[in-house]
């Protein structure tokens, strides 16, 4: 019974923000959605008994990294919405909605009607003792240690990549318009100028770009 | 003895070679010299080879020479190699001899031309393709010599290229022949394929295993590879206009040498022949007969002196294949070489005249020639009554046998022979007596002396013959005014100065032939089994195929007297027309026979007209539908490929949809599949 | 196999769902950090259906898939705001729109 209710309102929760992640025009509205997914995402862990994993998913996830998109958002200054009403490509957004559902429907479908036949009872390597950082540990330790080594090489990698990336290097803004024709969005910046400081309107004259060809 | 068979060819070859590389160093004359004495010492070679074959048993006459392996292509394998046996001596025997006359005789003919070298590089390698076409022990060595001499023909006739008529000439020897060989090489497929091989020692041994509709298939085939080759109805009309070419390769080429290999052909292949329907052999005796009669209609009306003998060529290839499609081929043989020595010695004796009259072709200007040109003269005499079939001379006795085995298979066929006949004694007399006898016309200027022949040059205004179509186009009228060839006396136009006898290298040759020719008969005498010399010689190769007739003494003397008297009627005929009638009072020449029927002139109107556009037709179709349809695979890709190119915007987000889309699909196909999880 | 009020046919719909969503997501917006956290809903997903079926067979790999997919996704987050922030300093107004020079 709890179990129902919990699922109810997470699932909620996650639905919701899922959507608001996709309507809101705020950057930053929209960050903050994904936060309420990923802490519905961290109460269905523990619904699901991985309280290790949901705590790491708090920690990590919502902790970190959406902070991080904000800092990038506020550093950049890209808070400022996006125009939603226009759609430069022809036929996109009908698409995507068919797309959607269809992908939704058909995941649904191979969930539901399917059997699982996995290997689980003779396995057993989960002993539900509560120790799941324990059991966790252990696998990573003897079974996945080279992906774990790599793992950690990756993250390496990606700090030292991201610090190269975000070097500042000298040189004007580009005027988007010199080097690429009709670009939707379009403005014009002074030269040296490092910091969107126009705060341009809402509406982006998106203009009408056929598909390409 | 035997072994030294490769060095027939290969003799000529070795002139060929040296002169190509050293003949503008060595000059005239020696590079002629050079090409006659290699020529000699094959001839000299084949000596030594039919002595040795002499000296084998007639059974095992038969001497093969593989030189290496040609073609070596798994099941189907091909050398190069000789076959020498009695068909093969024979014919290189004639050749090689009077290669050697005719290559001194042109030393002699060719002096002061400025390709004089050229000339004797081309004669060369005609004779090495020749004698590989006659030695060679497979259907595709006796090819390469058959395209050979085409190959030579073509350069030696349009010899004096830079007069279009006389390179249009050379052309059209060359594409007619080529019509002729698409028959011998489907003739040569089919041979293959029914046999497994093309050698002739093969072909001699499986042949009686063939099935009637291949045997005659092949035949047939042969037959149009022959009748393009020597010439005979309807791909004739490449002879004629071949004598723009010098007269010593008319006398090589188009009388003793390259318009036999149709003949060698067909009797090299006689045992299928054998095999074939009835059918066959008696097309290829009615295409002989047919074609002796036309030739030598047309031959009557000609004023050439050359294209008189060009027709009455085509007209003695005629009774060859007569022969051969009555059963006869030792007759056949037998006219081949008879023929062989007196056309090259009327040939050569014509050469002689036109050098004498300063390039002057046109029998209307010459006459009594034979005081200024004794030898000539006289040894045209015995070429003209060799011809006209008066015994002795030999070309009665060759004659008379075809004429005998013609009788024993159609009546009808022996007819046209004698009408044949008849007409060759008349035009052959004419000749001579327009030649030789009579008053000179050439003391005079030509307006005076033969105004019809000013009228048709143009010289005389008036004439309503004047010339037009192919007799304006014909190369040896050309060859009177526009040859490189230098001329001797002062112009054709106006009084020849004084015609002289010929140097020694010119009349040798001449007298050796009439010497031949006269005696020639003795080869082949019909009295009893022990002269008839060559049938002997050739049973090995065309026994078991000749035809054998028994009939009484009586009807043999009968028939010859009968042919004889033929041809004296001819001659008498020519005799009251031309020798004792003054020049106004002869006949003019029928317009229809002096064109040839109008031949020449219906195959071009038909290939400029009708044949244009269905030429036209056939290279629309390959234009549009095949180079259509490959240029249509590549529009139609490019069109696919542009239409696909939209796919590209570059957006991401279409991207995405698009693996979104991908996704979809493999989930549903899941579904489908019913997956189990 | 758990027997549990909730059967994981429900966890596995609604992850199911937020994978569309999130699909839907990346197609629909232009900003290119939107776009992103698209992409983070779909990598959510994906973590439950792995914590799910963890539960479903008792094997607690399925939850140290997670844990790698977390440590990837935040390892991806960094280097792809990188990219961003790289670009969006020189073109401010930039979208997913804009490079679209490699087109057909």
């Amino acid at each position: 019974m709890v179990e129902v209710v919990v699922f109810a309102v997470a699932a909620l929760v996650i639905l919701g923000g899922a959507v608001g992640v996709i309507i809101n025009r705020n950057p930053v509205h929209a960050a903050l959605s994904l936060v309420a997914t990923l802490f519905g995402i961290a109460v269905l862990f523990v619904a699901q008994e991985a309280n290790f994993l949901a705590a790491v998913q708090v920690i990590v996830y919502a902790g970190a990294i959406v902070v991080l998109f904000l800092f990038v958002i506020m550093l950049l200054g890209v808070d400022t919405s996006e125009d939603l009403d226009a759609e430069p490509l022809v036929g996109q957004r009908p698409a995507a909605i068919a797309l959607g559902v269809l992908i939704a429907a058909g995941l649904i479908a191979v969930v539901t009607t399917s059997t699982i036949t996995g290997v689980p009872a003779a396995s057993e390597r989960w002993v539900r003792d509560g120790q799941d950082v324990a059991q966790i540990g252990r696998l990573l330790f003897t079974d996945y240690i080279f992906a774990f080594e790599i793992t950690s090489l990756l993250l390496v990698i990606a700090v030292v990549g991201a610090v190269l990336l975000a070097r500042t290097r000298p040189g004007p803004q580009i005027d988007a318009t010199e080097t690429v024709p009709s670009l939707p969005g379009d403005r014009r910046f002074a030269l040296d100028d490092t910091d969107a400081d126009t705060d341009a309107d809402a509406d982006d004259t998106d203009t009408e770009e056929a598909d390409a060809s | 003895m035997l072994e030294v068979t490769w060095l027939i060819p290969a003799l000529p070859l070795a002139g060929f070679l040296a002169l190509l590389v050293a003949g503008r160093r060595l000059g005239e004359p020696l590079a002629g010299w050079l090409a006659t004495a290699a020529v000699g010492g094959s001839f000299a070679a084949t000596v030594v080879v039919f002595l040795g074959l002499l000296g084998e048993h007639a059974e095992e006459r038969t001497f093969t020479q593989t030189l290496f392996e040609w073609v070596p292509a798994g099941g189907f394998s091909v050398d190069v190699g000789f076959l020498a046996d009695p068909l093969s001596v024979t014919m290189c025997l004639f050749i090689t001899g009077v290669a050697t006359l005719i290559h001194l005789y042109a030393v002699g003919y060719m002096h002061g031309d400025p390709d004089f070298t050229k000339f004797f590089v081309y004669l060369n390698l005609f004779v090495f393709s020749m004698l590989m076409l006659v030695l060679g022990d497979n259907l595709l060595v006796t090819f390469l010599g058959w395209e050979g001499v085409g190959a030579c023909s073509y350069f030696l006739v349009s010899f004096w290229h830079t007069s279009d008529a006389n390179a249009s000439a050379g052309k059209k020897a060359f594409v007619t022949n080529r019509i002729g060989d698409w028959g011998y090489m489907i003739a040569m497929f089919l041979t293959f394929t029914a046999l497994g091989s093309i050698s002739y020692v093969d072909i001699a041994a499986g042949a009686g295993g063939l099935a009637t509709t291949t045997a005659t298939g092949i035949t047939v085939l042969l037959l149009v590879g022959a009748v393009g080759k020597s010439a005979q109805l309807p791909l004739f009309v490449w002879l004629p206009d071949a004598m723009a070419g010098p007269t010593p390769v008319s006398a090589l080429i188009h009388a003793a040498t390259m318009v036999t290999s149709g003949v060698y052909l067909l009797t090299r292949m006689n045992p299928v022949i054998a095999q074939a329907a009835d059918w066959a052999p008696m097309t290829i005796a009615v295409v002989g007969a047919l074609t002796a009669l036309f030739a030598a209609t047309i031959a009557v009306a000609q004023t050439d002196i050359k294209k008189v003998l060009a027709y009455s060529t085509v007209s003695q290839l005629g009774y060859m294949f007569l022969a051969i499609g009555s059963g006869a081929y030792i007759a056949a043989i037998f006219h081949m070489v008879t023929h062989a020595f007196f056309k090259a010695l009327m040939f050569l004796g014509s050469g002689s005249v036109i050098h004498a009259m300063g390039d002057e072709q046109d029998m209307r200007r010459m006459g009594a020639l034979r005081k200024l040109l004794p030898i000539t003269a006289a040894t045209f005499i015995v070429g003209w009554l060799a011809i006209a079939g008066v015994p002795p001379f030999s070309g009665f006795w060759s004659k008379d046998e075809i004429l005998l085995y013609a009788y024993d298979t159609s009546p009808v066929l022996w007819a046209i022979g004698l009408v044949t006949a008849v007409l060759t004694g008349f035009y052959m007399s004419r000749q001579v007596f327009l030649t030789f006898f009579g008053e000179a016309r050439w003391d005079r200027p030509i307006t005076d002396a033969a105004p019809d022949l000013a009228c048709e040059r143009g010289l005389l205004p008036g004439g309503d013959d004047g010339l037009e179509g192919d007799e304006a186009e014909s190369p040896t009228v050309r060859n009177v005014y526009e040859s490189g060839h230098r001329p001797h006396g002062v112009g054709p136009q106006e009084a020849i100065s004084s015609p002289h006898e010929s140097p020694w290298t010119m009349t040798v040759p001449l007298v050796v032939l009439a010497g031949l020719a006269a005696v020639g008969g003795a080869l082949q005498l019909p009295f009893t089994s022990s002269t008839r010399r060559l049938e002997h010689w050739l049973e090995p190769v065309v026994a078991p195929d000749e035809a054998i007739i028994s009939v009484a003494t009586s009807l043999k003397v009968g028939l010859a007297v009968v042919a004889v008297i033929g041809g004296l009627i001819g001659i008498a005929g020519a005799v009251v027309l031309y020798l004792r009638r003054r020049p106004a009072d002869r006949p003019a020449e029928p317009r229809v026979l002096a064109r040839g029927w109008f031949y020449d002139s219906t195959i071009s109107a038909f290939v400029g007209g009708p044949g244009r556009k269905a030429f036209d037709a056939v290279a629309w179709f390959d234009r549009t539908v095949i180079d259509g349809a490959v240029n249509g695979t590549a529009a139609l890709v490019r069109g696919t490929g542009g239409g696909l190119r939209r796919t590209q915007t570059g957006f991401v987000r279409a991207y995405v949809g698009l693996l979104t889309g991908g996704a979809v699909i493999l989930v549903f196909v899941m579904i489908l599949r019913g997956v189990v999880l | 196999m758990i027997v549990a009020a909730v059967s994981s046919g429900w966890y596995l719909s609604l992850a199911a769902v937020l994978f569309a969503l999130g699909a839907v997501g990346v197609m629909v917006r232009r900003n290119p950090l939107v776009m992103f956290m698209c992409v983070e809903l779909m990598l959510n997903a994906v973590n439950l259906t792995f914590v799910t079926f963890a539960r479903e067979l008792n094997d607690v790999g399925g939850q140290v898939v997670v844990f790698f997919v977390l440590v990837v996704a935040a390892a991806e987050v960094v280097v792809g705001l990188g990219i961003i922030v790289s670009i969006l300093r020189r073109r401010p107004a930039a979208t997913a729109d804009d490079v679209s020079l490699l087109r057909g």
